[in-house]
């Protein structure tokens, strides 16, 4: 709620209630602000904040590592290729297409980045069935590093009109997705989050490693791959509409465990579900700065969450690597 | 083959790393009955570990098959055979933040539904399991804040909640003290002996593992596998060979590891008990063979005083002093001997 109130404009509660509830009397400009904009705006950060925290845990269970979340796979990356391709490379009748769309074409970035996403999630998915764990994250990184070098170079040889549009993205945004997009994000969001509730005690099995796993009857590679795909839709479908957004996959489940003191993922994934949901908003609610004309870039704001938390985490447990083991 | 009173057995095993195809050891004919406690001693390096994890299903053969109760165990399901093998590895440890109770609740994996909620059977069986490792102390406690020994009993509580009859471990008295060390091999002897199950663990401990195991088995760095009840393989001189080069000094008389020294004199004790048996392996130690003739250069009689502490009467030629410690005894001996080479270094 707070959410829709605050922004640039502020909005009386009593006034978003009305518009909510479709009532006549709303002022129409207050009405359509929350209708077009703060309402898709705040559901976009409640389900990306989830989406993100989930995977997050995912990936954190399967690599057995604290700082792994969805872009060491190198799915932010792979995004950020489609997207600079599309924005950079498909010269004027991209950018042509794009600008004529409303909010900065975002149907055309949304494509590049999930055809972008979805690219390095499948080239990490057969990689996965032939090396162990601890190579696929640095396979992931190397992956990363590589596409990001690419991203440079068209970066280095494109204009500046174009590079606005670009960065515009790569700072991630809740607002870019309008209210019949989320027609299409929200399902396929909860389609994940379902996976990977659906997953849990998969993922309690890879707490003791993947030879523990297999003894204990799970099918390890079968497992990985489902786990890994699931982190990688949510991963992808978020960064596809809302541009790259850090932090909130490592800061969420961080914040569970220290909260909850469990390992335990039939409690871990709902909790880090509601808590990235609760640190999507948050942070959606600083980045437009209540009270000031202008806004934040998101990331900015995930980062100065995520990383206090992470120290916080840090300092309380002497050692990360006592946290997992091994 | 047969295998109607087998818990687990293996025709000619080929073990390895199916990867690389390099083979760790081969020629492996291993076989585990109900009610069992087998130690598996072995120079570092001969593929214990690897052994043990192909015997569970988590390696695959390169060659050969394992069979439970004559099944082959690429037959059943993993679910099946899950609940049928279970193992305690010597893989690197589980998150800190994992309560032990967390941990051996996860050996409940096999049975639990869906979610992997607990039912009532599956709690008696993890409360069975604490009570029998006796760490109900630790039940609350995280994973990573316990000392090893604890963690070694969580673990062997974890594979016990998975409720299989072939209990296989790796080295699962490593890293850990003592007193621990004897509870743990006490533990899985018992549960051997009393439940039935089939129990196979990988030790380091030749002296503990003579005396507790029911079998043991020897594999060398030919990667040769030779088993047997310990008593045997001892008199075969199978032990000995095993350790050759590794260690010397073992003595398979008294199945334990002694200086070996060529005596260059010789001791008689007199006496009786435990206490002769004391005295005799201090003075072995200290380079004195023991004999029971006259041909002696030192003499100990044991005796008691009113309180029954042990007393040594020492004998060197026409010197003789009473004792209340071998540590002063063996002391007394080092003076004598050095008043002897100073006497020879003055007037020798």
């Amino acid at each position: 709620m707070a959410g829709i109130c605050f922004g640039s404009v502020n909005i009386p509660l009593f006034e978003v209630l009305k518009s909510l509830i479709g009532s006549d009397d709303a002022g129409t400009l207050h009405s359509a602000i929350v209708l077009e904009f703060r309402l898709p705006r705040t559901a976009t950060a409640a389900f990306a904040g989830a989406s993100l925290a989930a995977a997050g845990l995912m990936m954190q269970t399967v690599f057995r590592n604290p700082l792994a979340d969805p872009f060491v796979l190198g799915v932010n990356s792979g995004a950020s290729l489609g997207v600079a391709i599309a924005l950079l490379v498909l010269g004027p009748g991209g950018i042509a297409l794009a600008s004529q769309t409303p909010l900065t074409g975002s149907l055309l970035v949304v494509v590049a980045a999930t055809i972008g996403a979805g690219a390095s999630l499948g080239l990490i998915l057969i990689l996965s069935r032939r090396v162990d764990v601890m190579s696929l994250l640095i396979l992931g990184l190397m992956i990363s590093y590589g596409v990001s070098s690419i991203v440079s170079i068209l970066i280095y040889y494109s204009m500046a009109d174009r590079l606005q549009v670009f960065f515009n993205w790569s700072f991630g945004n809740f607002g870019a997705v309008t209210l019949g997009q989320l027609g299409l994000f929200i399902p396929i969001a909860i389609l994940g989050l379902i996976g990977a509730i659906l997953l849990v005690k998969r993922l309690d099995a890879f707490l003791l490693g993947e030879r523990y796993a297999k003894s204990l009857g799970v099918g390890v590679e079968g497992s990985r791959l489902a786990i890994l795909a699931c982190a990688s839709l949510l991963a992808g479908v978020v960064t596809g509409f809302c541009g790259p957004i850090g932090f909130i996959g490592i800061a969420a489940p961080h914040l569970c465990r220290y909260l909850f003191k469990t390992s335990e993922h039939r409690f871990l994934v709902p909790a880090s579900i509601l808590m990235g949901a609760l640190v999507g908003l948050t942070s959606d609610i600083l980045a437009r700065a209540p009270g000031l004309e202008a806004t934040l870039p998101l990331n900015s704001v995930t980062a100065l969450i995520g990383v206090p938390v992470i120290i916080a985490a840090l300092l309380k447990q002497k050692s990360y690597q006592r946290l997992f083991g091994g | 083959m047969s295998h109607h009173d087998t818990a687990l057995d293996s025709d000619t095993l080929v073990i390895g790393y199916k990867e690389s195809g390099q083979k760790v050891a081969e020629n492996l004919s291993v076989s585990l009955k109900p009610g069992e406690f087998v130690s598996l001693l072995g120079p570092n390096g001969v593929g214990k570990s690897t052994l043990i994890r192909t015997l569970a299903g988590i390696d695959d053969p390169l060659e050969g098959r394992v069979f439970l109760k004559g099944e082959p165990l690429s037959d059943l399901t993993p679910k099946e055979r899950a609940r049928r093998i279970s193992v305690v590895l010597a893989d690197a440890l589980p998150g800190a933040m994992l309560s032990v109770y967390g941990l051996i609740a996860l050996g409940r994996h096999p049975y639990t539904g869906l979610m992997g909620g607990l039912a009532t059977d599956d709690k008696e069986r993890v409360d069975w399991a604490i009570e029998t490792m006796g760490i109900q102390d630790l039940a609350n406690r995280r994973f990573g804040e316990i000392s090893d020994g604890e963690r070694q009993k969580a673990l062997i509580a974890r594979a016990l909640a998975q409720e299989a009859d072939v209990l296989l471990l790796d080295e699962p008295t490593a890293f850990v003290d003592l007193p621990s060390h004897v509870e743990i091999v006490n533990v899985l002897r018992e549960l051997a002996h009393s439940q039935g199950l089939a129990v196979m663990a990988s030790s380091h401990d030749l002296e503990l593992s003579l005396s507790f195991s029911d079998k043991l088995w020897l594999m060398d760095l030919e990667g040769k596998l030779t088993n047997g009840v310990p008593e045997d393989l001892v008199l075969q001189g199978s032990v000995a060979r095993l350790f050759q080069g590794e260690f010397s000094g073992w003595d398979a008389e008294s199945g334990s590891f002694r200086v070996r020294k060529t005596p260059a004199r010789f001791a008689r004790v007199s006496g009786d008990g435990e206490t002769c048996y004391w005295v005799r392996r201090a003075l072995e130690r200290v380079g004195f063979g023991i004999r029971d003739d006259d041909e002696v250069a030192l003499e100990v009689s044991v005796g008691s005083d009113t309180n029954s502490c042990p007393i040594y009467q020492a004998i060197i030629g026409d010197r003789s002093k009473t004792f209340t410690s071998l540590g002063d005894l063996l002391a007394w001996i080092g003076r004598m001997d050095r008043a002897v080479s100073g006497h020879r270094a003055k007037y020798g």
